[in-house]
Parts: structure tokens; C-alpha cells; sequence
């Protein structure tokens, strides 16, 4: 097997508002070695898994999506998005567990080739944990992130439900593990799994400043001076949270970074790979205080969301 | 106490809300729970009761956001996620609409990312 071959499925959302988690995750995977392969005619995971025992029809996408993935000839799947890793991840147990639903959907999707689960689905964390190891990792670093203090968010998908987790659902480890490996001083903070507010920023979007007071607050009593995310949507709402707290409560600012952005300056790639013109909280402002970028302006600088 | 109702949400659910003993972990872990009404240890209660017209006029289900702190720590492995499901779905499925997608602001609708609006779109709409 090809070891440093791996299936990618990108997702909605990475295509479009989450550029600043894509970009600098490929260019990070190019870097250490990985190839990966986008699967062709992928299409919308449903970004939320169905709760309801008899709602099949909404197994069909992320399930297709795994078949692609097969067909391509891949044994594993990587995936950045949080949203998209849960929805196929759990689809796919639901392949390997329940063989009365699987041959429903099977039988339902007569023109694909029978799929049982086979596919394994990884998040780029566990990739990195996994296939490379925190020390060798470590060795990659060149510009070490030294003297920034930043909290891991890990929101709810990577972890929930159970048996879909990427790390120990009450104590996870694996973000500040990655953090340390990139120099960087992780801050633990206990609201680091609790929800953002999640999709209620569509029918309850007066409650997500709450949701980000928590957040935030936590984080920043902590001495935490950046929060790092995995979700475009937790980058969303703890955004737009921010600004009302900045506009609203006096809170100081926080900047949010993807996890990626963060790997890819640590492994030396030009900052213009991280697309901060797409991040809230002006980081690019952080890291040149810090020393980590020069005070250049960046080729995609306007419009920032700060 | 509406027998039907009850069935009903087990079926949808897969979920048997007898195991509860009520021990309130659930709501305990809720970072939504100062936003319901009702608290998700009472949703089981109201459940199993078969109390519907209090359940669907609630807001509790309305404001879940299917996070799963309840679940995970649940000492008895109900899924309480799947209940709020069964009771929104009851609605949804007859066309009543939590949110219309038309509703949501324009501007809000370009900024939003994908699984906001597909995710919530399928949460809050039949």
C-alpha cells in the first residue's frame, strides 16, 4: 500500500468561506510528503448526520461519497472539515453495523458497486498523530511557534458521538499534542469542547454571542492570547459572537486561527498560504507582534473580517 | 397521555426513554439549557409521559443544536440527541416549518457557510 496516498474530500464549505482552512492544509500535505487524491464528483455530506431511525435518504450522500472514495482505489479518506468528518463517519458505521439498512441503501443505489464501510475516515489530526508522529512532526518545524500561547477549541464533532471520536471524548489531547510539536505553548481551558451554538446561528442567532462569551472568556482567563479551530462553522459563530462582545461588552479580541495555518507557518511556507484576509480577529496582526510573519502586507490583505 | 405519540417518538428515535432514572447529567452538560424552557432531563419526563402538545409548543427542541454533551455522559447510553430529533421531526414532517429559509436575511444568507445553512436548513424545515 501506498502509505502516503491518501483520499480527500474536501466539502462545501472548504470550497468557498473556508479557504483559509484549505489552502494552507494542502500546501502543508505537499510539504511532509502526502499525496492526495480529491475524489471526483464528490458532492454535500449533509453537514448534519440524520438522527431519525427511519430517515435513510439522508445516508445516500456521505454514503456515496465513501463509494467514490473506493472506486478511486483508496482504503482511506481524509477529510478537514468537522462537520463533513462526522457525517461520513458516522454513515459509514452505519455501512459496517446495521446490515438491514445497508442492504436498503445498497439496494437503493443499484448503480453503484456494494459498499460495506471499508473506507477508513480520518481527520487531517489524526493523520498527522498517526502516519507522521508528533516528534518527527516536530523535526519538520522551522520556524518554531515560540511564545504563543494559544488555546485548542475542539467544538463537538471531532469528539461526538463516541465512537466517532478522534481523541478521548472528556480529555482529548490530540490539538495541544500538535501545538507542542509546533512550539507553540497550548492553554487547556475546560470550555474547550463545549458547543459554539452550531447551526442555531440559523434559527437562534441572538443566542450566539452567549455561546462565545463562555468561549472566549474561558479561554482568555486562562492566558490564552488565540483560539485554535478545526470548524469553519465554530470559526463562524464564535466570529460573529466576537464582534458583538468587542462591540458590545468591551472584550478585549481574540484571534481565531485554523490548525492548518498554523502548520503551514510552522513548516516555513509563505504566510500568503494561510489566507488570514479570511480570518476574524486580525491574526496577522498577532503574529507579526510576535515575530512569527514579517509586517509586510500580505498579496490578499482587504477585506479582512477583524 | 397520548399512546401514540409515545410510540411514535421510540420508533423515530430508536431510543426507549424508560431507561431515564432522572438523574439531570443532561442538563447539567447542556450549553443550551439557559435557553429552554423545558430542561432536556424534563423533555425525557414529558416524553415518556406522552404529554405531546406540551412537548411541541416548547422551545427546547427548537434550540438543541444536537452538540451531544447529554449523550456522552449519559450514565444510562440514552441519546437524548435522537429524542430531540423524534419530537422536531414530528412537526417538520407536517409541514410546519421552524424556520423559512426566505426569513433568514440576504446578507446573512451570502456569509453563512455551507453547513450552517444546509445544516440548519435540515433541522428546522420539513
Amino acid at each position: 500500500m501506498d502509505t502516503m496516498k491518501l483520499a480527500y474530500y474536501p466539502g462545501c464549505t472548504l470550497k468557498t468561506k473556508a479557504a483559509n482552512l484549505e489552502e494552507p492544509a494542502l500546501a502543508s500535505l505537499e510539504a511532509l510528503g502526502f499525496r492526495l487524491d480529491e475524489i471526483d464528483r464528490w458532492n454535500c455530506c449533509g453537514a448534519v448526520y440524520s438522527l431519525a431511525d427511519d430517515d435513510l435518504i439522508h445516508q445516500v450522500a456521505p454514503v456515496r461519497n465513501l463509494i467514490r472514495a473506493r472506486q478511486q482505489g483508496n482504503d482511506r479518506v481524509v477529510i478537514l472539515c468537522s462537520f463533513c468528518l462526522n457525517a461520513l463517519k458516522r454513515a459509514n458505521l452505519l455501512m459496517k453495523g446495521d446490515a438491514e439498512k445497508r442492504d436498503t441503501l445498497n439496494r437503493f443505489m443499484d448503480e453503484e458497486p456494494e459498499y460495506t464501510g471499508e473506507v477508513r475516515v480520518l481527520h487531517l489530526l489524526e493523520v498527522l498523530r498517526d502516519d507522521i508522529g508528533w516528534e518527527t512532526l516536530s523535526k519538520k518545524v522551522k520556524q518554531p511557534l515560540r511564545g504563543l500561547k494559544l488555546a485548542p477549541y475542539y467544538g463537538c464533532t471531532l469528539l461526538r458521538p463516541r465512537e466517532v471520536a478522534i481523541d478521548n471524548v472528556e480529555n482529548p489531547s490530540v490539538m495541544q499534542d500538535f501545538l507542542a510539536a509546533l512550539g507553540a505553548t497550548p492553554v487547556e481551558f475546560p470550555e474547550s469542547t463545549r458547543c459554539c451554538g452550531s447551526y442555531q446561528v440559523v434559527g437562534n442567532p441572538g443566542d450566539i454571542p452567549g455561546y462565545a462569551r463562555d468561549i472566549l472568556r474561558s479561554a482568555g482567563r486562562r492566558g490564552a492570547e488565540g483560539l485554535v479551530l478545526t470548524c469553519p462553522l465554530c470559526d463562524y459563530d464564535l466570529g460573529k459572537g466576537q464582534q458583538e462582545l468587542v462591540k458590545k461588552e468591551g472584550f478585549p479580541g481574540m484571534p481565531l486561527f485554523y490548525f492548518t495555518q498554523l502548520l503551514a507557518l510552522a513548516l516555513g511556507l509563505d504566510p500568503a498560504v494561510c489566507r488570514f484576509d479570511l480570518n476574524f480577529g486580525d491574526p496577522e496582526a498577532f503574529l507579526q507582534e510576535k515575530g512569527v510573519i514579517s509586517a509586510e502586507p500580505t498579496p490578499q490583505k482587504t477585506g479582512g473580517k477583524a | 397521555m397520548d399512546g401514540e405519540f409515545v410510540n411514535k417518538i421510540k420508533e423515530l428515535s430508536g431510543e426507549n426513554p424508560q431507561l431515564c432514572y432522572q438523574c439531570g447529567m443532561c442538563s447539567g452538560n447542556c450549553p443550551a439549557a439557559s435557553h429552554m424552557d423545558f430542561s432536556p432531563r424534563q423533555v425525557i419526563e414529558l416524553a415518556r409521559l406522552g404529554l405531546h402538545e406540551e412537548l411541541v409548543s416548547s422551545k427546547t427542541v427548537w434550540v438543541c443544536a444536537s452538540c451531544m454533551a447529554c449523550m456522552v455522559d449519559c450514565p444510562r447510553g440514552f441519546d437524548l440527541s435522537k429524542l430531540m430529533e423524534a419530537i422536531r421531526l414530528l412537526a417538520l414532517r407536517k409541514r410546519a416549518d421552524h424556520v423559512k429559509p426566505e426569513d433568514v436575511p440576504v446578507e446573512e444568507r451570502a456569509d453563512l457557510p455551507q453547513i450552517a445553512m444546509v445544516g440548519g436548513l435540515r433541522k428546522f424545515t420539513g
